[in-house]
C-alpha cells in the first residue's frame, strides 16, 4: 500500500524560523525554572537547619512584615503612579501638539533610564526633606486617618517618601507604554464618538480609555513588578525596623524582602543565608499571584476588549 | 425633525490646499441626496463639513456660509459638539464601539446629552433605534453581547441605531455600504428609504446603481486633474442627472465612460 496523502512542502527557512522561535520561548521557561528550583533548593535549609538568631520565633513571624511592607510600598507607588501615567500618556497622546509631545515623550523615555541608585540618592537628599513640612501638615490635619497619625519623623525618610520615589521610578516605564496604547486607538472609533457629538474629553472616555483598559493594567502590572523587587531606593531611604505599622509618615517603617535582602545578604552567614533566599522565594511567589490576578481581570472582559 | 440645508460658495481646505471649491446647493428635508463623482473629488471631505467633523483634522477649515434652516453652522459663537449632536453620521467602514455592548452602543449618543434616564427609558429607546434601524429581531436577545460580534451588515445597522436614537435632524452616510456584500447592502439601501421619512438624509456613494436606486436628488462632483480643486459640476433630481444630464461630463460619467 501506497501512502496518498501528498507530502507537505517543508522549506528550510520555515524549519530554521520555526525552531528558533520555539528555543526563545522555552528558554524563558528554563530560565524561570531554574531559578524557581534554585530558590527552592537553597530555601529548605532554613527550615530544616539549626535555629537563626534572627528569625527565633520562626520564618513566617521573620517574612510577614517584610510581605507587609513590600506589598505597601508598592500599593503607595502604584496608588500615585497609576493616574500620572495615564494623564502623562494622555496628554502626550491626545492633547500636545505634536512637536512637544515628541520632546515630551523622549524626556519621559529618558527618565526610564536612570538608575534606581540615582533615585534613591534623590530620595534622601531632596525629596525626604522637602516632602518633611508636607508630612507635619498631613499630620496635623489629616492625622485622624490611621494612615497619617503617629509621630511625624524628623527626617522625612518615611514609607510615604517610598512609596513616592517608586512611583516616579515606574511612571516613565507605564507612561510610556499607555501612551503606545492610547495611540493605537483606532481613528475610526474616535471619529464615531465625536460625530456623536462627543467633546475631547467624552470622546476619551467612550473610545480610548476603555480600549486602552487591558494596555493600562498591563503597564500597571509592569510598574507592580519594578516596585515590588526594587532594592536600592528603598534600602537607601528607609531605616527599617521589623513592625507591620500602616502609619506612613513615622520613622518606624517595615522594609521590604528585597532590600531586606540586599542590607542583610553581605553580613549573612551558614543558613542565614537560606532564610534570606527564602524571603527571596516569597517575592517570586508574590509576583506570580499579583500577575496571575491581572491576567484574570483582563481575560474576564476578553469579549469587550476590541481585538476581534 | 428634519433640516433644508443651505451650501452658499462653500470652499474647503485642508491646510493651504483647496480641496472642494465654490459649491452652492440646497439639500432638501426629508430626501435623500446623492453625492456621486470619482475618487478624490471631494465629496466625502464635503460631507464631513456638514457635521463639522471636516475640522477634526488639524489645519482643515471651511469658507463660505452653510446654513441649516437658517442658521449658520459656522456662526462664530456655534460648538460643533452641538452641531454634531444634531446631524447623525454612519462611516466607510462600521465602527461600533468594541469595548461597548449592543444596548450601550445604542444609548452611547444619548448618555452624552442625559446622563440620567430610567431603565425603563434606556429600553425603550434602544428598542425604538434598533427598530428603526431594521435590526431589532436580529440582535433582541442578546443586548448585553459585544457589538464587535456582530456581521459586517449588522455593526453597520446597529451605528445607524447609534446615530439615529439621538433623534438628529440630518443623517450624513460616507459610502455605508463599500465594505459590505449585496444582501447587506440592499439592507441599509431600504433603510436609508424609510430614513427619510424623518430625516434629511445625504448619502456618498461611488455605486452609481445605489444613487439611482435610492436618491431623490443627485449632486456628480469632478475633478479636473490631481491637485486641483473638486467642484460640484451638476446638481438635478436624480432621474435627470441619469437619463439627461446637463453637462458632458456628467453624462461620460454615468454612463460609465470613466471613473
Amino acid at each position: 500500500m501506497t501512502d496518498t496523502k501528498p507530502k507537505a512542502v517543508r522549506r528550510l527557512g520555515d524549519i530554521v524560523f520555526a525552531n528558533l522561535a520555539f528555543f526563545a520561548g522555552v528558554s524563558i521557561l528554563a530560565t524561570l525554572a531554574t531559578v524557581a528550583a534554585f530558590l527552592f533548593a537553597q530555601s529548605v535549609p532554613a527550615f530544616t537547619g539549626p535555629p537563626i538568631d534572627a528569625a527565633s520565633e520562626g520564618f513566617f513571624s521573620y517574612v510577614l512584615p517584610f510581605v507587609f511592607g513590600t506589598v505597601y510600598a508598592s500599593v503607595i507607588g502604584l496608588a500615585i503612579a497609576t493616574p500620572l501615567a495615564v494623564g502623562i500618556a494622555l496628554y502626550i497622546s491626545h492633547f500636545a501638539n505634536r512637536r512637544f509631545a515628541q520632546i515630551l515623550g523622549y524626556a519621559v523615555d529618558l527618565l526610564a533610564a536612570i538608575p534606581s541608585v540615582v533615585y534613591g540618592l534623590w530620595g534622601i537628599l531632596v525629596l525626604a526633606p522637602f516632602l518633611s513640612p508636607t508630612f507635619n501638615w498631613l499630620n496635623a490635619n489629616l492625622g485622624w486617618i490611621p494612615m497619617f497619625a503617629g509621630q511625624v519623623s524628623a527626617t522625612g525618610r518615611t514609607m510615604l517618601t517610598v512609596g513616592i520615589v517608586l512611583a516616579i521610578m515606574v511612571l516613565p516605564i507605564m507612561a510610556a507604554l499607555i501612551r503606545e496604547i492610547f495611540l493605537q486607538t483606532p481613528r475610526l472609533h474616535e471619529e464615531a464618538a465625536l460625530a456623536l457629538g462627543a467633546t475631547r474629553w467624552e470622546m476619551i472616555k467612550m473610545a480610548v480609555l476603555p480600549f486602552g483598559r487591558p494596555g493600562i493594567i498591563s503597564a500597571a502590572m509592569l510598574g507592580l513588578g519594578r516596585a515590588l523587587g526594587e532594592t536600592m531606593a528603598v534600602a537607601m531611604v528607609l531605616s527599617p525596623s521589623a513592625v507591620i505599622s500602616f502609619a506612613v509618615l513615622t520613622s518606624t517603617n517595615s522594609n521590604t524582602i528585597a532590600a531586606n535582602i540586599a542590607l542583610q545578604f553581605p553580613e549573612a552567614g551558614g543558613n542565614y543565608t537560606n532564610l534570606l533566599i527564602a524571603t527571596g522565594l516569597v517575592l517570586f511567589a508574590i509576583t506570580m499571584v499579583v500577575n496571575m490576578i491581572a491576567r484574570w481581570v483582563i481575560s474576564r472582559r476578553a469579549e469587550f476588549s476590541g481585538a476581534n | 425633525m428634519s433640516k433644508r440645508i443651505e451650501l452658499k460658495s462653500l470652499d474647503v481646505y485642508y491646510k493651504a490646499f483647496l480641496a472642494v471649491q465654490d459649491v452652492s446647493m440646497v439639500i432638501e428635508p426629508k430626501a435623500i441626496t446623492a453625492f456621486i463623482g470619482p475618487s478624490g473629488c471631494g465629496k466625502s471631505t464635503l460631507i464631513r463639513t456638514l457635521n463639522r467633523m471636516h475640522e477634526v483634522i488639524p489645519g482643515a477649515r471651511v469658507e463660505g456660509q452653510l446654513l441649516m434652516d437658517g442658521e449658520d453652522v459656522y456662526g462664530p459663537d456655534v460648538d460643533p459638539v452641538r452641531v454634531r449632536r444634531q446631524v447623525g453620521m454612519v462611516f466607510q467602514r462600521p465602527n461600533p464601539f468594541p469595548t461597548m455592548s449592543i444596548k450601550d452602543n445604542v444609548l452611547s449618543g444619548y448618555k452624552l446629552n442625559n446622563s440620567r434616564m430610567s431603565k425603563a427609558e434606556a429600553e425603550e429607546i434602544t428598542e425604538k433605534a434598533l427598530v428603526g434601524a431594521n435590526l431589532w429581531n436580529e440582535v433582541k436577545d442578546r443586548l448585553e453581547k459585544p457589538g464587535s460580534g456582530l456581521s459586517g451588515g449588522q455593526q453597520q445597522r446597529l451605528c445607524i441605531a447609534r446615530a439615529i436614537a439621538v433623534e438628529p435632524d440630518v443623517i450624513l452616510m460616507d459610502e455605508p455600504t463599500s465594505a459590505l456584500d449585496p444582501i447587506s447592502t440592499a439592507a441599509i439601501e431600504d433603510l436609508a428609504v424609510e430614513l427619510k421619512e424623518q430625516f434629511t438624509v445625504v448619502i456618498v456613494t461611488h455605486n452609481m446603481q445605489q444613487a439611482s436606486r435610492i436618491s431623490d436628488m443627485t449632486a456628480f462632483f469632478n475633478i479636473a486633474g490631481s491637485g486641483l480643486p473638486g467642484k460640484l459640476i451638476e446638481y438635478d433630481k436624480t432621474e435627470k442627472v441619469f437619463s439627461n444630464p446637463t453637462e458632458q461630463q456628467t453624462e461620460d460619467y454615468v454612463s460609465g465612460r470613466f471613473g
